[in-house]
């Protein structure tokens, strides 16, 4: 327990995120049985849980190689979050539908929850962590911010990452392309309007900026 | 997921020699590509493979065109097909086809050959909460036969299965001839895209002609099938990235305001990728008069079995031949 001064005793050095997937691993444990009868027998559950031999596997993130030791399951968007601590990525669904995961291989937007780290290995990857330069925002994320192109944010970096590939690929003529192309990313507020126009702000100011 | 050994071979033949086996659902060794539909899969535990063999930086990526009419490497990805020249100038169905399927990002990452072999999207196969799913576990029953079954196939269904395949693209090539080249430890075959799927019968876990070890290297589309007209339709829940309630692939040649020759196949409705030769024949010679369209689209009917909630989709499927028929005529 930390004292009135905030400093800490040696068993609150837990931090947050540790106790976060602790009880990520017991929540999902007891979903796994209780929620899902006859979906997940014992002997499979044992199975999930036992160890596969790892796998060295090396990540360029944002410019900076990184050598990680990972479960050949781990997918991209885990080492990303779990491993290498980059929380940027959210995971939403895991499944490929939400597009909170969204990251840029090789220039491309992906969804890296449907990626294996180690199938990653050679790719240059590009988070919303490597998207500002120092302390000036990437246009996108200064539109989003101008436009108050979101309520909670949870999808907000997988859509700033998708626009700017939106952009980059130049799908971004008029709202009703940005749209079709905004598609693999969902907002739960709905604040798919405000996205549009930040993502039509940010493309007149890329085209600008490639006329001058 | 279940835990696997990842092989990442260097090279196809030693990417063959591990005999994973393509489009069963009980096979031990699997192989991965693009990885959008198997990591979904293996994070459901609908797939348990003890072993995956990535096909990363092993099989050709190449787009070409020439006499012999259109090739596209296995590795190719839908948003490089899609956006390739050549394909949207002599082959716009396959491009349309790509276009109207997942999203960006999926695109991005999905290849050629996996999207020939991505599994249904019946929900009783993909969630493993369901006990009764012929194709999932063999014998186990088919719980869409009187569940949901809205989105289900009306063509070429089971006693033991009416999951529809999901592949768009598939749906495009079939209507064009297209085949595929397989490798296997044994040397090279190719087949013709209406037989790389089995039909489900009663073995709906045998989805396709793969043997073990076996890959599908390229996709190959006849030059006879360039320069068509042609339109695919597509009719779904939403308006992007969703799969098809029913899709409609036409692609006909004219002659002043007739048809002389008609290809036409359906998505959504079939246990696999849909050719529809009867109607075809009865579009060839027709002029674009409604009624005459409306006819020979009737002809789809065929051997059409509903199980309640996808009945609408017998009539659907004909309305949708016609609007597509009537779009790829008015192209230029």
């Amino acid at each position: 327990m930390s004292d009135s001064q905030g400093t800490s005793t040696a068993s609150s050095d837990i931090t947050r995120r540790e106790l976060m997937q602790a009880a990520a691993v017991i929540g999902g444990a007891v979903l796994g049985e209780q929620l899902v009868p006859g979906a997940i027998s014992p002997a499979l559950a044992q199975a999930a849980g036992a160890a596969t031999a790892p796998l060295d596997v090396s990540l360029r993130i944002n410019g900076t190689e990184h050598r990680l030791s990972l479960d050949p399951r781990t997918t991209l968007l885990d080492a990303l979050r779990e491993h290498l601590h980059l929380t940027g990525s959210k995971k939403g669904c895991g499944l490929g539908q939400c597009g909170a995961c969204t990251v840029l291989m090789d220039g491309m937007r992906v969804k890296a929850c449907l990626s294996l780290a180690a199938l990653a290995q050679g790719r240059d990857i590009k988070t919303i962590e490597g998207l500002a330069q120092g302390e000036e925002l990437h246009p996108l994320q200064a539109s989003f911010i101008e436009r108050d192109a979101f309520q909670c944010g949870y999808c907000t970096s997988g859509q700033i990452m998708a626009g700017v590939a939106c952009i980059s690929e130049g799908h971004a003529g008029s709202p009703q392309e940005i749209r079709e192309w905004m598609s693999g990313n969902l907002c739960r507020c709905g604040a798919y309007d405000h996205i549009v126009a930040a993502i039509q702000d940010a493309a007149a100011v890329s085209s600008s900026t490639q006329e001058g | 997921m279940h835990p696997f050994v990842l092989e990442r071979p260097r090279d196809l033949s030693a990417a063959l020699s591990f005999g994973a086996q393509a489009g069963r659902n009980d096979a031990p060794v699997e192989y991965i590509a693009g990885g959008t539909d198997m990591v979904q899969l293996l994070q459901e535990y609908v797939r348990r493979p003890d072993r995956l063999v990535s096909l990363a930086g092993v099989l050709d990526d190449g787009i070409e065109i020439g006499p012999q009419g259109l090739r596209l490497g296995a590795a190719a990805t839908m948003a490089e097909v899609a956006a390739h020249q050549a394909v949207v100038e002599h082959f716009p169905l396959i491009s349309q086809a790509l276009l109207n399927s997942a999203s960006p990002q999926v695109r991005n990452q999905a290849t050629m050959g996996g999207n020939l072999l991505q599994r249904t999207r019946c929900p009783y196969f993909r969630d493993v909460g369901y006990e009764a799913c012929n194709k999932r576990v063999p014998g186990s029953g088919c719980a869409a036969l009187d569940g949901e079954n809205r989105w289900h196939a009306v063509l070429g269904t089971s006693d033991d299965c009416i999951a529809v395949h999901p592949s768009d693209l598939a749906v495009a090539l079939v209507a064009l001839d297209a085949s595929v080249e397989l490798r296997g430890t044994g040397g090279d075959r190719s087949v013709p895209l209406s037989d790389l799927h089995r039909l489900p019968r009663d073995t709906p876990h045998l989805e396709a002609v793969l043997e073990p070890g076996e890959v599908i290297t390229a996709i190959t589309v006849p030059a006879t099938a360039a320069g068509l007209r042609s339109h695919y339709l597509k009719v779904r829940d939403r308006a992007s990235f969703e799969f098809a309630v029913v899709s409609a692939a036409v692609a006909i040649e004219t002659d002043g305001a007739r048809i002389r020759q008609a290809r036409v196949a359906l998505g959504g409705v079939g246990t696999k990728p849909w050719r529809l030769p009867n109607v075809e024949t009865a579009l060839a010679g027709a002029d674009f008069e409604p009624a005459v369209l409306r006819q020979a689209a009737a002809l789809a009917a065929e051997g059409t079995r509903g199980r309640g909630h996808n009945d609408f989709k017998i009539e659907l499927m004909q309305r949708a031949i016609v609007r597509a028929v009537e779009i790829a005529g008015a192209r230029a």
